[in-house]
Parts: structure tokens; sequence; C-alpha cells
């Protein structure tokens, strides 16, 4: 561009002839130069903004038109892509520690009627009556004939063969939905974890499964989103273990007359639960309703493991002994002032035995000394036996994965007086599940570190932050070894496992307050092997009573410890332990089955 | 020459929209196909998994416990204990390593990542 030049010799000298001023000329030029630059700025700007909004305009109208296009357009799966994998396993499977099934589903059907369709209403509805006793006659009559009903579901489950019979009745109003059902298949061994589904929203086509109880209620979203992608919950849950230990518990309840029993089974480092067993149990597939009437922690339904609240009498010992000897307060030899009865008030304290003058600590946890104990706690004093109650979860639900189990809160005195400290020394006063207890142990022989209960399958330690010395843990171990040695726990014995446990009997508490004299909770806590602990085994037996030397026998001495060293006796093995031989050499050896 | 180029374009054109049909039809037939192939996979996965669920309830402990039981004559089946763990020293040495070879051996299997 060939610029003007803003004071052209010719013209000025032309201005300067006539006497004009020749800035004028100049002023005159620069303005016009100034509004040709302006104008090609407006023009490149009017450009940049048009375009800009044809680009905008664009885009939207290409998100609009997928929208609208999406939006009327039938869905339809993405046929030429790879297999719609999950379309008919719904509901993730459940699978046990090793991948055993433990919950599926099944391809079933359900019953429904339209009356108007039907040929012959009353013919159907006593055809249907005879061959299902459980539905009513005269109800499914009325429905049928009345002709008020356009639809109505008769049944929500049919085997094949039911569903073959229907269809020979040739009636066109009964009509068939296809439905998937959730499975138990070892029906009543894992009640209590796996809880059980029912029906939420029903169609024709389909029905939502939903989970009721344990862990299909408390895992019923990840059940049911896609987020699995076809793979199964895998539960810290050990089948065969499971299984032998609810044989051997249930023969031991059978054994002693008990009205209930519980048995825990933690692996001590990562907190995992390998079985967990509570009878009388129930079978998942056919969940009965919550009593209306009468004690709910009498029903089938109910956990003893994880909802059973019990006061659980000696095996509380150990944490009083715990506490003192971990604050340096006593050393296991110290001797503690074991004279009787020890009075607080008009309340007395007694130990089942007479043990004399004094006795050391090691000797009031293995006779299992109530004033031993009592004394050794009351010099420790209330806020250290608090302390450690509270490190060991005491005050608060167990954090398992279990709904029950995080409504139930454990239950202590509110005024924490000097009689508390005394009588919760040796577990009475306090109560909490046989899960709190579990996890208290696997803390107290583990080197002191917390564990998190869990039931989902872990990979390897999962410890929290250590409550105890690793010392204290060394002594417990130690102690827990010698109560079954030479101690109350001495049918506890099962050769090559080092069993180290304590036992509890306590008296249960009558509904009007005070306590049964006959009727007691009898508890074994322990874990094997001692030298290197792996396994907690906490077992309560409700109301137990045996027939030996002549004598009925209550404590827990003669009814859990048997039943827990059986349980050991037997599982062990199938947890691929292998027995320490006499030269204390040992390891584990992990057999699949 | 323009008639030509005109003859050359209509048979083109007419060559194209007769490769465009018979793809249209091969794409559905191939479609359906896959229709039916999905819906025989999700019946073989229905079966696969009622077959898992008669296995699993088939292999449920409480049967086999008492199926062991009826049959103790015949396997003197009794439960795992700490008695029925061995030591790999108490396991003889195989005397005679090198079997005999005398027909050819069809070996087949993947050597995986292994190249």
């Amino acid at each position: 561009m060939i610029r003007t030049p803003l004071r052209p010799l010719a013209h000025v000298l032309d201005a300067r002839e006539k006497g004009r001023n020749p800035d004028e000329i100049e002023a005159e030029r620069r303005a016009q130069r100034n509004a040709r630059i302006q104008a090609k700025m407006r023009n490149r700007a009017e450009f940049r903004l048009i375009a800009l909004g044809a680009m905008f305009f664009l885009a939207f109208v290409t998100v609009g038109t997928r929208m609208a296009m999406l939006a009327s357009s039938e869905p339809i799966e993405p046929r030429a892509t790879a297999s719609g994998s999950q379309i008919l396993n719904q509901r993730a499977d459940i699978v046990d520690r090793n991948g055993r099934v433990l919950a599926t589903n099944l391809a079933t059907t359900a019953l429904y009627a339209r009356p108007p369709l039907m040929v012959d209403p009353a013919k159907a509805a006593h055809s249907l009556a005879d061959m299902f006793p459980d539905l009513d006659r005269d109800r499914m009559l009325a429905d049928f004939t009345g002709g008020k009903r356009k639809f109505l579901w008769v049944k929500k489950k049919l085997s094949p063969e039911q569903r073959q019979k229907i269809h020979d009745l040739g009636e066109p109003g009964l009509l068939f939905g296809p439905r998937e059902m959730r499975l138990y298949p070892n029906g009543q061994l894992a009640a209590h974890i796996l809880g059980g589904a029912s029906f939420g929203k029903e169609g024709v086509n389909s029905a939502e499964v939903i989970g009721v109880a344990g862990i299909e209620k408390e895992y019923d979203a990840l059940l049911r989103s896609p987020a699995l992608d076809g793979n199964a919950l895998e539960l810290s849950i050990d089948l065969t273990a499971q299984s032998t230990m609810r044989h051997v518990l249930a023969g031991g309840m059978k054994l002693m007359e008990a009205k209930g029993a519980s048995a825990v089974l933690m692996d001590v480092h990562s907190g995992e639960i390998l079985s967990m067993v509570s009878l009388p149990d129930f079978d998942p597939n056919d969940r009965p309703l919550p009593p209306t009437k009468g004690d709910p922690s009498q029903s089938p339904l109910f956990n003893r493991a994880a909802q059973g609240v019990y006061e659980l009498g000696s095996t509380f010992k150990l944490f009083a002994a715990a506490a003192s000897l971990d604050r340096g307060l006593v050393n296991l030899e110290t001797m503690i002032n074991t004279k009787g009865p020890l009075r607080y008030g008009k309340f007395k304290i007694r130990d089942f035995h007479n043990y004399g003058a004094e006795m050391s600590v090691r000797d009031v946890i293995v006779k299992s000394s109530n004033i031993g104990t009592a004394r050794m706690a009351v010099a420790a004093g209330g806020n250290v036996q608090k302390a450690i109650l509270d490190d060991l979860g005491f005050f608060a639900p167990v954090p398992v994965e279990l709904g029950e189990a995080n409504n139930t809160k454990p239950l202590f005195p509110k005024k924490w007086s000097e009689l508390s400290t005394m009588t919760i020394s040796y577990g009475h006063g306090i109560a909490a599940t046989p899960l709190h207890l579990a996890t208290a142990y696997s803390t107290l022989v583990n080197g002191g570190f917390k564990v998190k209960p869990t039931l989902l399958k872990k990979n390897g330690s999962q410890t929290g932050e250590q409550v105890l010395k690793t010392a204290t843990s060394d002594k417990m171990r130690e102690l827990l070894r010698e109560v079954v040695v030479r101690g109350t726990a001495s049918m506890g014995e099962v050769p090559g496992y080092e069993v180290g446990g304590t036992t509890g009997t306590a008296n249960k508490p009558k509904p009007s307050g005070g306590y049964y004299d006959k009727r007691v909770i009898s508890t074994f806590a322990g874990t094997f092997p001692t030298s290197d602990p792996k396994y907690v085994l906490v077992v309560t037996l409700d109301e137990p009573k045996i027939m030996a030397y002549g004598e009925e026998r209550r404590t827990a001495g003669w009814t859990a410890v048997p039943v827990a060293a059986e349980i050991v006796t037997r599982v062990a093995p199938i947890l691929g332990m292998r027995p320490i031989d006499a030269n204390g050499g040992m390891d584990y050896t992990q057999v699949k089955n | 020459m323009r008639v030509l180029l005109l003859f050359v374009c209509l048979g083109l054109t007419i060559s194209a929209a007769y490769w465009a049909y018979q793809e249209n039809y091969r794409t559905q037939a191939t479609l359906k196909a896959i229709n039916k192939l999905h819906t025989r996979i999700g019946l073989e996965r229905e079966a696969i998994s009622v077959l898992n669920a008669e296995w699993a309830y088939l292999n449920r402990p409480d049967r086999l416990r008492e199926l062991v039981d009826l049959n103790f004559l015949d396997l003197e089946l009794v439960p795992l204990s700490s008695e029925h763990f061995g030591e790999t020293a108490t396991v003889a040495y195989p005397q005679n390593l090198q079997a005999t070879v005398n027909a050819p051996v069809t070996v087949s299997g993947s050597t995986g990542d292994a190249q």
C-alpha cells in the first residue's frame, strides 16, 4: 500500500501561496487516514464475531440434533459390539474365599392370572388350590369368578415341574412371567452372614431382587450395579471351615441341651472372619418372617455372634491384666491380695474356690480369681480400665459389614463407679457381642494392633494402630496358654495346636432385674497357636448343662471349652494348619480343596 | 465423448447402487445372525448358571458329609485331622525317572508369553 504523505510538499507550497495554514491540510489528511484504519479494524472485528457466532451455532446445532435423535429413537443394545455379557445374571454371585458359591441366581417363573381371559375360572381355582395347599381356595375362587379383578399374582416362584402341570391345565388365563430368584445352595450354612433376598418391584416380565438382611442388604447396591462386571463378591468365609464349625457347634449345643450357641473364628492379623455361626439358624432360601411376639433374641433370625449382647464373664479378666501390665503397674509375678470375700458396701465379691491370702498376677488369671482381678483393676483405676476397653472397641458397635452388627451397641454403665470397675474387671456389668470379644482378643495376641473385623476377603495383614505394647501382647499369649495348660480351660488342649484361651461363665440377667441362679452364658475365647497366633476363636453357649462325674455342670470349662477344642481339632487342619511338632518347628501349608 | 462419459457415469452409479444393495442385505443378515447368536449365548449362560447352581447344591457340605457317612464302608473317608499332614522327607524318591517311550506322543499346549 502506498502511504499518502500527511504533508505533501506541493499542497503545502500551494497553501502558503494562498496564505492558508498548511496544518489544516495535514489535519484533514490525518483524519482521513484514521477513518480508513478504523473502518478496516471494524470489518475485521465484525468478521471475527460472525465467524465465532457461526461456530457456536454449528456446535449447538450438532449437539441439539444428536440429543433430538437420541431422545426420539428406540433404545437398542449395541449389537455389533462384543457380547452383551451380563444381561441375565442381574445380581452378582457371592462366593467364599476359595471361590465356592454361597449365593447365586436361578431362572424361574412366576404365575399370574388374568380372570377375564379364563375359560373355566372355577375349575382353574380348584386345580391350583389342589396343587398348592398354601393357597387360599375360597379367596382365589372369589378373585377368579368375581369379575372385579383383571390381574393378580398367584405364585412368585414355580419349579419347572409345577410350571408344566399348570401348563397342562390348558387355561389361557393363567400366564407365566420370567423371574430370577436368589438361590443359596448351602442352605442354612451361612444364613446369618448372607441374610436373604426377596422381590422388590414386580412387573410381568421381570422383578428386582433386593437383599433384606446380612451381606445381601449391606452390599445390595454393589451386587446390583454393573461395577462388579460379572465377578462375584468374595467373602472372607471359608465354606469348609464354616460347615465344620456349624456341625461341631450344633453337636455341642445338642449335647449340652443349650438354647443357642455361637462361634466366631477370626484371623488375628487381618480381622477376616473365617467362620461365624449362630444357632439356631434358618434357611435363607425361605427366610422366615420376623417374630411378632416373644423374645426376638430367641428367634432363628437373631445373629447371636453379631447381635447378641451378653455379659461375657471371666474372659474380661485378661483386659484388666493387660491394662496393668501395659502401664507397668504390675508384672506377672507381682503378688495380689486375694483374701475374700471382697466387700464393697453391701456388695460381696467371692471366688469360685478359696485361693488363699495372695496369688501372683499369673495365678490370678490362670485360676480365674474374681477378687484378685478386682483388686488389680481398682489399683490401676477406672480411667485406665475405660481407656483399654475403649481401645479394644467395647464402647461402640463392631464395624463389620453387617447392618445388624452396626445397630448393636454394647451395654456398659454410664456412671463408672469403683464398684463398676471391680465387676467389669471380671466381665460383669458390661455386655458385648462375641464378635467384640473376638476383635479384642485379636488385638491382645497379635502384638497389640487394632484390627477391623471384616467379612470381605483381604490380602495380607490389615492391622491398625498399636494400642498395647508388643511385650504386653507376648505376656497375654503366655497367660492364655497357661490357662489351658494348668488352669480353667484345661479341656481346651489340642495336641499340636498350642491352644491358649480363657473361659467365662456369667449368670443370665432376668428381664425383671437380678440374675438367674442356674442359667448361664458360658464362653471360651482363645487363640491358636499361641507361639505365633493366627486365629482367634470365640465360642458361647446359651444355658448349657452337662452331667459329669455325677454332678450337673454349667461352667464354661465343662461346656464351651470342650466344644472349642473340638472345633480347633477339626477346623485347624482344614485351614491348612500343620500341627506343631515337639521340636517347636512350625509352618503352614495352604491346602486347597 | 460426452455421451461416452455419461454412460460410464451411469454404469458406475448402477454398479455402486447394486453393491450398496448387496451390502445392505448382507449387513442385515449378519445382524440377524448376531441376534440369534446372542440369544443362544444368553441361553447357554443361563444353562451354565443353572448348572453352576446345581453343582454348588449337589456339593453342599451337608450332603457330602451324609454321602461320606453312607459310603463309609467303601470309601473309608474320615474328617481331616492333624495326623494327616505328612513330611516331604518321608516321600520316597522315585527310582526310575526315565520312562521308556515307544510310541510317538502328541504334545499340545501354548507357550504363553515365553517366546
